[in-house]
């Protein structure tokens, strides 16, 4: 009896600790792999494939949703990864809290390729954490057919002649962004009458929308089922090769722009190959590939002139510098003001 | 003996996925912050008191609907043949075959407002003769991002494990048991009403548990059908593990007091049950 059982509790065990292990997306330290932790549909995968052909080294690719899920992952420590995509907010608090290991640029050569506009950012001052991968814009998406007018300002989503007709971002930071720039207020900024007004007006907007959407947006607007909505410019591009009756407005009162970076967390147990990624992600033609496949804009002059013609003169995805003076990048905002995000959040989805 | 040393590796694996995951709640909601022992994260729940009442009616409100579609097709599929039976079974189990969400996602183009559903209405002509007859001017029926599309999707999706439970109760029903009540002169209302009725509520019972619980803590569905108008608990609790401000704790807090209120209610529904073979409660 007491064999049994023994050889019951180790197939137990032993089930139980592949479970936990193939659960980590790649199991500890090792030579000859690297652990990729993207977003979800934000590479040409065929890069990976070339990667591990000229390198040897073999990649373990996992997407995340939301710069703030990729927090909570790195945060409670349920995966281990060597290179990871948080944008321009995110990489500043993963600075902040001491979560990214400094990168050792002699193995980054190809970091020359990338345009002097995009090193050394707010988020990153000095340079030591992160290299741009894209960036691009937020604007508002509509459709020709159904708004009868050129929308140049995020008043647009306010129109009560829409109503029923327009989507808004289901996720606070973004929302609430739109609403203070049309007050004309800072997207960064802490004061808490601000924050308030911008959510009343978001309440106000609340009885004009259809939903709340993220990603249902692509399939919303390709169909004809909403006018107008706010959205990426990178997916916009993408979105108006499905359905030309689409257009793309940079709102005059300006908006955020956005830097996805690669970076490394602390403690990655393959920080050499890591750096071999980043380098190899940075050769023009793969950052010409990626952009091709994802729509996003590239920091990199030599690799958008490897684009496609149409996509390296798009002005969706390329504005000139009068309308990029506009924008704004976000920053990491304080403890409490993200409190106060979440339940001014609150508040509007429970009015 | 031996059937229970076979239960050994459930037991073991309940103990780790299960068990222990829960405990950690537990210590997760009593947690501050800063690490120590607090209770401030049950101080600030009345704040999200429209949101335990939002969810808690519309699960309730998808289980009742359940229930009234459930019960029906569980009796007949009971008390019909073999055939019937296997079709039935098929027919209930077929679109679990497929994912959650896929499913989700399909009914979002089934039922926006150039959806499918309106397509097919407005070719038949159906608004055409509407607005003729009632002298309205509408396109289309607006049913998606409504908490009406919340409920379908819960009732939906959760439908099966309604039927199930109540099949397998009312299928093994004791057939003498009916006979006798009919030869004491029991015509059939009442042979349903005294007998078969109470005989089931054990399965009824497990029933609503099973569509209950995972309708007051869905949020993918609201998300998808309900537009994300109306926050629910499971966004709530989502909120606070992938939301701005990253409070695990407070995450912990508000499941408690879900799992406390589900548990409660759960123990009042096992009194109706009382006496019976004691309802699944898990």
């Amino acid at each position: 009896m007491k064999k049994l059982l023994s050889v019951a509790l180790v197939c137990a065990l032993s089930l139980g600790t592949a479970v936990l292990v193939s659960g980590c997306g790649g199991s500890s330290a090792s030579n000859g792999e690297v652990n990729v932790y993207n977003w979800g549909e934000y590479i040409d995968e065929d890069v990976l494939d070339a990667f591990e052909e000229e390198t040897g080294i073999k990649v373990n690719y996992t997407t995340y949703s939301d710069n703030e899920s990729l927090y909570s992952v790195l945060k409670s420590g349920s995966g281990e990864y060597d290179v990871i995509f948080p944008s321009d907010y995110m990489i500043a608090r993963l600075i902040e809290e001491d979560m990214l290991e400094e990168l050792d640029f002699d193995n980054i050569p190809n970091y020359d390729n990338i345009d002097s506009d995009y090193k050394n950012l707010e988020y990153d001052p000095d340079g030591l954490y992160s290299v741009a991968y894209t960036w691009g814009t937020v604007g508002i998406i509509y459709n020709t057919t159904m708004v009868d007018y050129e929308i140049t300002s995020w008043d647009a989503l306010w129109d009560e002649d829409y109503s029923g007709q327009i989507l808004m971002f289901d996720n606070s930071r973004d929302a609430i962004a739109i609403a203070l720039q049309r007050l004309g207020y800072s997207i960064n900024t802490t004061s808490e009458e601000e924050i308030v007004e911008a959510v009343d007006l978001l309440v106000e907007q609340k009885p004009l929308l259809q939903a709340y959407v993220m990603d249902q947006i692509f399939d919303k607007m390709e169909a004809g089922e909403a006018a107008i909505a706010p959205y990426y410019a990178g997916d916009a591009i993408t979105m108006i090769e499905e359905n030309p009756d689409l257009a793309f407005c940079l709102p005059e009162e300006g908006s955020n722009l956005f830097v996805d970076a690669m970076c490394i967390p602390k403690g990655a147990a393959n920080k050499e190959n890591a750096e071999a990624f980043i380098n190899y992600m940075c050769s023009p033609e793969v950052i010409a590939a990626n952009c091709t496949v994802t729509g996003y804009s590239s920091p990199s002059t030599a690799a958008r002139e490897l684009l496609d013609e149409e996509l390296a003169n798009s002005t969706i995805a390329y504005p000139d510098s009068e309308t990029l003076s506009r924008c704004t990048v976000f920053t990491n905002l304080p403890e409490d003001t993200l409190a106060l995000y979440d339940s001014e959040w609150l508040r509007l989805k429970s009015e | 003996m031996k059937s229970k040393r076979l239960a050994i590796p459930y037991v073991i694996w309940m103990a780790i996925f299960v068990v222990v995951p829960l405990i950690l709640v537990v210590i997760y909601a009593f947690t501050s912050k800063s690490g120590g022992f607090t209770l401030e994260n049950f101080t600030g729940m009345g704040t999200y008191l429209k949101v335990f009442e939002q969810s808690f009616l519309l699960a309730i409100i998808a289980t009742v609907i359940c229930v009234v579609i459930g019960y029906p097709l569980a009796y007949v599929m009971a008390r019909e043949g073999e055939r019937f039976r296997k079709i039935a079974m098929i027919l209930i189990m077929l679109p679990m075959w497929m994912n959650f969400l896929l499913r989700t996602y399909a009914w979002m183009s089934l039922l926006e407002n150039t959806g499918i559903i309106n397509s097919i209405l407005s070719a038949l002509g159906v608004f055409k003769l509407i607005n003729s007859i009632f002298g309205t001017s509408i396109e289309y029926f607006s049913m998606i991002n409504t908490s009406g599309a919340v409920v379908l999707g819960m009732v939906y999706n959760y439908l099966p494990f309604m039927v199930l439970p109540i099949f397998s109760v009312i299928e093994k029903i004791d057939s003498r048991v009916i006979e006798a009540a009919q030869d004491l002169g029991a015509n059939s209302p009442t042979v349903f009403r005294r007998v078969i009725f109470p005989l089931s509520l054990p399965g009824v019972i497990s029933g609503i548990t099973m569509v209950f619980i995972p309708s007051v803590s869905t949020f993918v569905i609201s998300q998808l059908l309900g537009g994300g108008m109306t926050m629910m608990l499971g966004d709530l609790i989502q909120t606070q593990f992938l939301g701005n401000a990253y409070n695990p704790y407070l995450g912990s807090a508000i499941s408690l007091v879900m799992m406390v209120i589900v548990l409660i209610s759960m123990a009042i529904m096992n009194r109706f049950g009382d006496g019976e073979e004691g309802a699944v409660m898990f």
